[in-house]
């Protein structure tokens, strides 16, 4: 199956720092791909360099198999849905209306029915006249993921889309995406919850100082190798009923 | 309470205004002079009614109707509830226009220091509209009006400073004070067309501007051509603030507050406040300008000074419950 987005060999700079470094990452329709890495690998850089949101040095990001910076805002809004890290929100509009920005191509009526079904399957749907800013926390990242939703791409990339949420929450989130996956999506997350990016992720990206310092199934990429040279871990991933768990303590020698 | 419905409603209630502005004044008229002015428009209290006190009505209407969509397209574009006309620096160009035009002796021209205040802010507006189409972030545009804002008003203060005669400096600081005293049918001719194209622009960023509710980066990412409406927003809040200030002077707190009367009602909707912000701005400077007149005062109050004097207060009240809100 064609990939539903590619970054190839993608250096990029912030300010005159080197953020990514031959960076690399493929997702194909149906599958979940987990973003980890330490605080300043290069995760947020990554998806908006491939998102056509920050200018690339070399290498190539194709969405849908077609290079980013050549799609029009209505091409791109129609091949990816993005939900970025920065949650606060400007202006007090109830959820409903929150969510149904996520599709401005559809006439009013009709996002507003979208952003209604949405919210009911975040689990929210008794939020919908409320102000975003009248929420807590985890009630304001569920409507931002209903507009993620809402978006009805093929591909959606969220941005720490669990940060700040509690446990029951986190794994709703991840379990919506996986469902969007197993529609058809293709899903790309970042997380630092490594237990979690095992559990829900059907392969795991790796960042280290820009570069990819693994990439394969999550029993793979966060190998022992990978938790004591990337994350100063030492200690494994480990198979349990409720699924992969990372058993690990920081490493002594740093 | 719908948007729909409260349009209606600002628009019965600016019509209202409007009436009782046209027919209050200084001077005042007796039941016959008003049968007369509405029978015959032709006699002395028909000139009062509809060659004096209409147009200078329709002028109030027409520059605070700006001045409210441009504060609430600007309050938008810049997810800042602080914003005001003024705050892309276009205001103090325009300003700085027509004190050179006064200056310079060409008061008694017609039209030539409204031509000089929107000049100052065309030139203005248009170094703000091509950093609106680099930067996305608001704090640039900001910060950059601040500047423009205090090099303008520096540059204006050597105006004054340089000016030769006291007369003339008088005569700035009197026009800077802000007023539709004396306006005709054709200075609202005159500041019409800008004003009209300022409009169609900022109603036109509307879907921008409620996209930007979620960040600049959502916004980028949803489709919208979020470059050509945060440059229609910017475009249209400097013509309609420099036409504003060409027309009557600089007068302050209508663009900054008419959106914060009518923002709970639209549910904090940065696109849906635009048409009411509009009507709500018209509505408060046909009041302030009746009040200006009204008022006994030895010589007539300045329109701009009528807007601050009240307006701070009640500003001032709104923003004490707003920050209520905001703590609770």
């Amino acid at each position: 199956m064609s990939a539903a987005w590619t970054l190839e060999a993608v250096k990029a700079l912030r300010g005159k720092a080197l953020v990514l470094d031959e960076a690399f990452l493929d997702v194909a329709p149906g599958e979940v791909l987990g973003v980890v890495g330490p605080n300043g690998a290069g995760k947020t850089s990554l998806l908006r360099a491939g998102l056509g949101l920050m200018p690339l040095e070399t290498g190539r990001a194709l969405l849908a198999g077609r290079p980013v910076g050549g799609l029009n805002p209505v091409e791109r809004a129609r091949l990816v849905g993005y939900l970025p890290q920065e949650r606060r929100l400007a202006w007090n509009l109830p959820a409903l209306d929150v969510a149904a920005l996520g599709a401005p191509d559809l006439p009013p009526g009709e996002a507003l029915a979208v952003a209604r079904d949405r919210l009911e399957r975040v689990g929210v749907p008794d939020l919908a006249g409320r102000g975003v800013l009248d929420m807590s926390g985890g009630e304001r990242a569920r409507v931002l993921l209903a507009r993620l939703l809402t978006t009805r791409a093929p591909l959606l990339v969220a941005d720490e889309p669990v940060a700040g949420l509690d446990p029951d929450a986190q794994l709703l989130t991840l379990d919506l995406l996986r469902a969007e996956a197993a529609a058809g999506a293709a899903v790309v997350v970042t997380l630092h919850d490594l237990g979690l990016a095992a559990r829900s992720c059907d392969r795991v990206l790796v960042l280290d100082h820009g570069r990819v310092a693994a990439e394969g199934a999550p029993i793979e990429a966060l190998s022992p190798e990978i938790l004591a040279k990337v994350f100063k871990l030492d200690g494994a991933l480990i198979e349990t009923p409720a699924g992969l768990v990372v058993a690990a303590r920081r490493t002594l020698s740093r | 309470m719908s948007g729909r419905r409260l349009e209606l409603l600002l628009l019965l209630a600016l019509i209202a205004g409007a009436v009782i502005a046209i027919g209050l004044g200084e001077s005042p008229l007796s039941a016959a002079q008003y049968h007369q002015a509405l029978t015959d428009p032709g006699s002395a209290p028909g000139e009062v009614l509809w060659s004096i006190r209409l147009p200078r009505v329709l002028m109030a209407a027409l520059i605070g109707a700006g001045l409210g969509l441009a504060g609430a397209a600007m309050q938008g574009l810049l997810r800042n509830p602080l914003a005001e006309p003024g705050v892309l620096g276009v205001s103090a160009t325009a300003g700085l226009g027509a004190s050179l035009a006064i200056a310079g002796g060409l008061a008694a021209m017609p039209g030539a220091i409204e031509l000089a205040a929107l000049v100052g802010a065309l030139l203005a507006g248009a170094a703000v509209v091509g950093l609106a189409a680099r930067f996305r972030e608001p704090e640039v545009l900001i910060l950059f009006g601040v500047a423009l804002s205090a090099f303008a008003g520096a540059l204006t203060a050597l105006v004054f400073n340089l000016s030769p005669s006291p007369v003339a400096t008088a005569e700035v600081l009197a026009w800077l004070m802000g007023s539709v005293e004396n306006r005709d049918f054709t200075d609202i001719l005159r500041a019409l067309p800008p004003m009209a194209i300022g409009v169609g622009l900022c109603l036109y960023s509307a879907k921008g501007l409620r996209m930007l509710t979620l960040g600049e980066e959502a916004a980028q990412m949803s489709g919208l051509p979020m470059a050509r409406l945060r440059v229609a927003a910017v475009a249209g809040s400097a013509l309609l603030a420099g036409a504003s200030v060409a027309a009557a002077g600089v007068i302050g707190f209508v663009g900054l507050a008419a959106p914060h009367l009518v923002r709970a009602a639209v549910r904090d909707d940065p696109g849906k406040i635009l048409r009411p912000s509009a009507l709500a701005g018209a509505l408060l400077l046909v009041v302030a300008d009746l009040a200006a007149r009204v008022i006994p005062t030895e010589q007539e109050l300045k329109l701009g000074v009528v807007t601050a004097l009240f307006g701070a207060p009640v500003f001032a009240l709104l923003a004490w419950r707003a920050a209520r809100s905001w703590r609770a």
